[in-house]
C-alpha cells in the first residue's frame, strides 16, 4: 500500500517575468519500506517536490495550484499550518543538502534531536534526551552520551549529517525525504551515509524519497526512480527497468554522463560526456517538449506538443512510463 | 581555562588603565589655565607669594614627570587627590555620584536592549509591514536626533503640556515619603533621563535586530526547525532570537563607552546628580584632580563593561569558548 501518493501536483511561482510553473502535474507513489530516487539537474523541481510534500513551499511567491498529496489516505495538500506542524518531523522527516549550516549553532545536537521528541510525543526533557542519545547511537555516532552534549561546530560534516538523520528519524516517521543528503560530503563519507540510510530503511521500514543527482546512488539504493526535467517527470519506473533500458533521451544523457573508472592507462580514454545546453527558464517554456532544444532526436512534433507520460509497452509490470514522442513513434514502428 | 582568560584580560585591563591615566594627566596639563589661580580663588586678589605658596603646597612647582609619578603612586593606593573645588577627597566625591550614573546608564541600556530587540523581532515578522516601517522611521529619528535636543524637547513637553514626569533632579528633597516612597520617587525622576539616553540605542538595536533576524530566518537551520514541526512563534523566540541576540551583545558592549559619555549630556540637561554633572561642574571649575578622577573612573567602568561583554558572549555563543 502506498504510504505517500502525490497526484497531478502543480506548483506555480509568481515571478516578475510572469508565472513560473515549477511543478507540472507531478505524480509519485511510494510504498512502505521503499526507496524512490528522484533525479535530474539543478532547478528541475526535485527540491520543490520535497518542499511541497512538507508543506514548506515559500508562499508568496509559491502556491500549490492543483493536485493532491496523500499520506496514507489523508489529504495533506492545502492542510492548515497547525496540521502540517504535527506531520512535519513526526510522520514525515526531512534531511537537507547542507549539513554544515542545517544545525542551529547555539544548541547542542542532543537538544536539537530532543526538541522534536518533546514537540511530537510530549515527552519530558529527560526522556527526550534519552531518545536523542539512543538516536545518535542508531545513526552510528560513537560515544553518543558525550556527543549529545556537543555543539554542531564540534562535529565534522559527515557527523552533522548523521545528526540530521537522527533528528529526522527521532519520531519514527513513515516517510523520510532526503534532499541531496551527500552533495556536500566527501566521497567516502557519502558511501557511509548511503549505507546508513539503507540500513535504517531496512530496520525501520521507513519509506525514503531520495533526491539526488548521483545516478550511482540511485542504482544501488532505490527501488523506483523518477527522472525530472523542467518541473515534469519525464521518465519513471522500477530502477532496473529504467536504468537498463532508458527510453527518454534525457535519461540516457544522465546515464551517459556518469564517469567510469578507467584502470588501464593504455586504453584510450573516453572524453567525459555532457548533455549540451542548459535547463530552460521556467517562465519561457513554449508549447512543445521542454527538453527539445537539447535533444538530439528532436523532430517537428516535439516543438508543437507537450508529450505526456505513457506506459512503455514492452515492459513487464507496466510501471515504466516515459514522456517522449520519439520513443513512442519508435514503439509504433515496432 | 575561563579563569586563565579572565586573569589575562584583567592584566591587559590594568595596563590599559595606567595608559589612560598617563594620557589624561598629560592632556589636562596641556590645557591652558593655572590650577593655583583656581585654588587661590578667581577673584584675582591673590598675591604672587600666595600663589607660590599654593604651588609649593600642592607640588605644582615640581617638574611634570615628578607630578605624574606622585599622582600614579597615589592612585595605586586609591588616593586620587583632593578636589580643589569641593575640598574633599576625589575618590569620595566620585563614589558618592557613581550610583546615580550607573542607575541611569543601566536603566537606559536595559530599556534600549529589551525594547529594541522586541521591536526588531516584531519588524522582522513582516519586513514590509506597518510595524516594520514604523521601526525604521523611529530608528532614523532616534539615531539622528542629538541627545541634548531630545532631552530639551522632552523637558518642554513634560514641563508645560503634560506635567506627569519630573524634569529635573533625582528625587524631591521637599517630600518625606519613607524608603519605599523614596525608591518610587527616584524611579519617577528616572523616566525622562533614561528614556532620553536610551532612545538612541533603542533605535540602533531595533534596526540591528530586524536585520539580523531577517538574515537568520532565511538560514538553513531555520528550515531544519520548520521541517521538525517547530511552531513559528518558537522559531522566532527560540531558534532565531538566540542567534540574533549575539550581534546585539557585541554592539552594546562596544557602545558602553558612548553610553557613559551620553550620560554626561543627559545628566547635565536633567540635572541628574551623577558623574556627568560632576564632570561638567569640575570642568567649569578647572577642578583638575576631580576631572582626572572621573576620566580614570569612567575608563575603568568601560573596560570592565567590555570584559563582562566578552564573558557574556562566551556564554551566549558556544562557538567562542571552543577556540582555546
Amino acid at each position: 500500500m502506498a504510504v505517500l501518493r502525490v497526484q497531478d501536483l502543480v506548483v506555480d511561482f509568481a515571478t516578475r517575468q510572469g508565472n513560473a510553473r515549477v511543478l507540472d502535474h507531478i505524480s509519485l507513489e511510494i510504498d512502505e519500506g521503499e526507496i524512490l530516487g528522484i533525479v535530474g539537474e539543478s532547478g528541475c523541481g526535485k527540491s520543490m517536490t520535497a518542499l511541497s510534500i512538507m508543506g514548506l513551499v515559500p508562499s508568496p511567491p509559491g502556491n500549490i495550484t492543483a493536485g493532491s498529496i496523500k499520506l496514507d489516505e489523508r489529504e495533506i495538500a492545502g492542510a492548515s499550518s497547525e496540521q502540517m506542524r504535527t506531520i512535519r518531523g513526526n510522520e514525515i522527516g526531512m534531511i537537507f543538502q547542507e549539513p554544515m549550516s542545517s544545525l542551529n549553532p547555539v544548541f547542542t545536537v542532543g537538544e536539537q534531536i530532543a526538541e522534536s521528541v518533546r514537540l511530537h510525543e510530549g515527552a519530558d526533557s529527560r526522556a527526550a534526551f534519552a531518545r536523542a542519545v539512543e538516536m545518535l547511537q542508531a545513526v552510528g555516532i560513537p560515544e553518543p552520551e558525550k556527543r549529545a552534549r556537543a555543539y554542531p561546530h564540534e562535529l565534522s560534516g559527515g557527523m552533522r549529517q548523521r545528526v540530521m538523520i537522527a533528528i529526522a528519524l527521532a519520531c519514527n516517521p513513515r516517510v523520510l525525504i532526503a534532499d541531496e543528503p551527500t552533495t556536500a560530503l566527501d566521497t567516502t563519507v557519502q558511501a557511509q551515509i548511503f549505507d546508513l540510510l539503507e540500513e535504517l530503511q531496512k530496520n525501520r521500514g521507513t519509506a525514503i524519497v531520495l533526491i539526488t543527482h548521483d545516478m550511482g546512488a540511485v542504482a544501488q539504493l532505490a527501488d523506483k526512480i523518477a527522472v525530472m526535467y523542467a518541473g515534469r517527470i519525464v521518465e519513471t519506473g522500477a530502477v532496473d527497468d529504467v536504468l537498463s533500458n532508458p527510453r527518454h533521451p534525457y535519461t540516457r544523457g544522465l546515464i551517459a554522463c556518469v564517469p567510469h573508472l578507467q584502470v588501464k592507462p593504455t586504453k584510450q580514454r573516453h572524453p567525459l560526456l555532457e548533455i549540451p545546453g542548459v535547463v530552460p527558464s521556467l517562465t519561457e517554456l513554449g508549447e512543445g517538449c521542454a527538453f527539445s532544444p537539447r535533444c538530439d532526436r528532436m523532430h517537428s512534433k516535439c516543438l508543437q506538443h507537450q508529450p505526456v507520460l505513457e506506459t512503455v509497452p514492452d515492459t513487464g509490470d507496466n510501471s515504466h512510463r516515459v514522456a517522449c514522442w520519439v520513443t513512442e513513434a519508435r514503439a509504433d514502428d515496432v | 581555562m575561563l579563569l586563565l582568560t579572565v586573569l589575562r584580560r584583567l592584566l591587559y585591563s590594568a595596563i590599559l588603565v595606567v595608559a589612560v591615566l598617563v594620557l589624561n594627566f598629560l592632556l589636562i596639563h596641556l590645557a591652558p589655565g593655572d590650577p593655583a589661580d583656581v585654588i587661590a580663588g578667581e577673584m584675582g586678589g591673590a598675591t604672587q607669594e600666595i600663589l607660590d605658596s599654593i604651588r609649593k603646597t600642592y607640588g605644582l612647582d615640581q617638574p611634570l614627570y615628578v607630578q605624574l609619578w606622585v599622582y600614579l603612586k597615589n592612585a595605586a593606593t586609591g588616593d586620587l587627590g583632593q578636589s580643589y573645588f569641593y575640598n574633599v577627597p576625589v575618590l569620595d566625591l566620585i563614589i558618592s555620584r557613581t550610583g546615580a550614573t550607573l542607575l541611569l546608564v543601566f536603566t537606559a541600556l536595559g530599556f534600549a536592549i529589551v525594547t529594541g530587540t522586541f521591536l526588531g523581532v516584531l519588524a522582522s515578522y513582516k519586513p514590509t509591514g506597518l510595524i516594520s516601517n514604523l521601526v525604521t522611521v523611529l530608528s532614523v529619528v532616534g539615531y539622528a536626533a542629538p541627545i541634548f535636543w531630545t532631552g530639551i524637547m522632552l523637558i518642554i513637553l513634560f514641563a508645560s503640556v503634560l506635567p506627569i514626569f519630573p524634569i529635573s533632579n533625582m528625587y524631591d528633597v521637599t517630600k518625606d515619603v519613607g524608603p519605599i516612597g523614596h525608591v518610587m520617587d527616584v524611579l519617577h525622576h528616572l523616566v525622562l533621563p533614561a528614556f532620553t539616553l536610551g532612545i538612541v540605542y533603542l533605535a540602533q538595536y531595533s534596526r540591528l535586530t530586524r536585520a539580523s533576524m531577517l538574515e537568520i530566518l532565511g538560514s538553513d537551520y531555520i528550515r531544519t526547525a520548520r521541517a521538525k514541526g517547530v511552531s513559528e512563534r518558537q522559531i522566532y523566540a527560540r531558534h532565531a532570537l538566540r542567534n540574533a541576540i549575539l550581534p546585539i551583545i557585541t554592539i552594546a558592549g562596544l557602545q558602553f563607552g558612548s553610553i557613559v559619555s551620553g550620560a554626561v549630556l543627559v545628566e547635565t540637561v536633567f540635572n541628574w546628580p551623577g558623574l556627568g554633572t560632576l564632570a561638567f561642574d569640575s570642568i567649569l571649575a578647572r577642578d583638575y584632580p576631580t576631572i582626572l578622577g572621573i576620566l580614570f573612573f569612567s575608563a575603568v567602568i568601560v573596560i570592565m563593561a567590555n570584559l563582562i561583554t566578552d564573558l557574556l558572549y562566551r556564554f551566549a555563543d558556544p562557538r567562542i569558548g571552543a577556540q582555546k
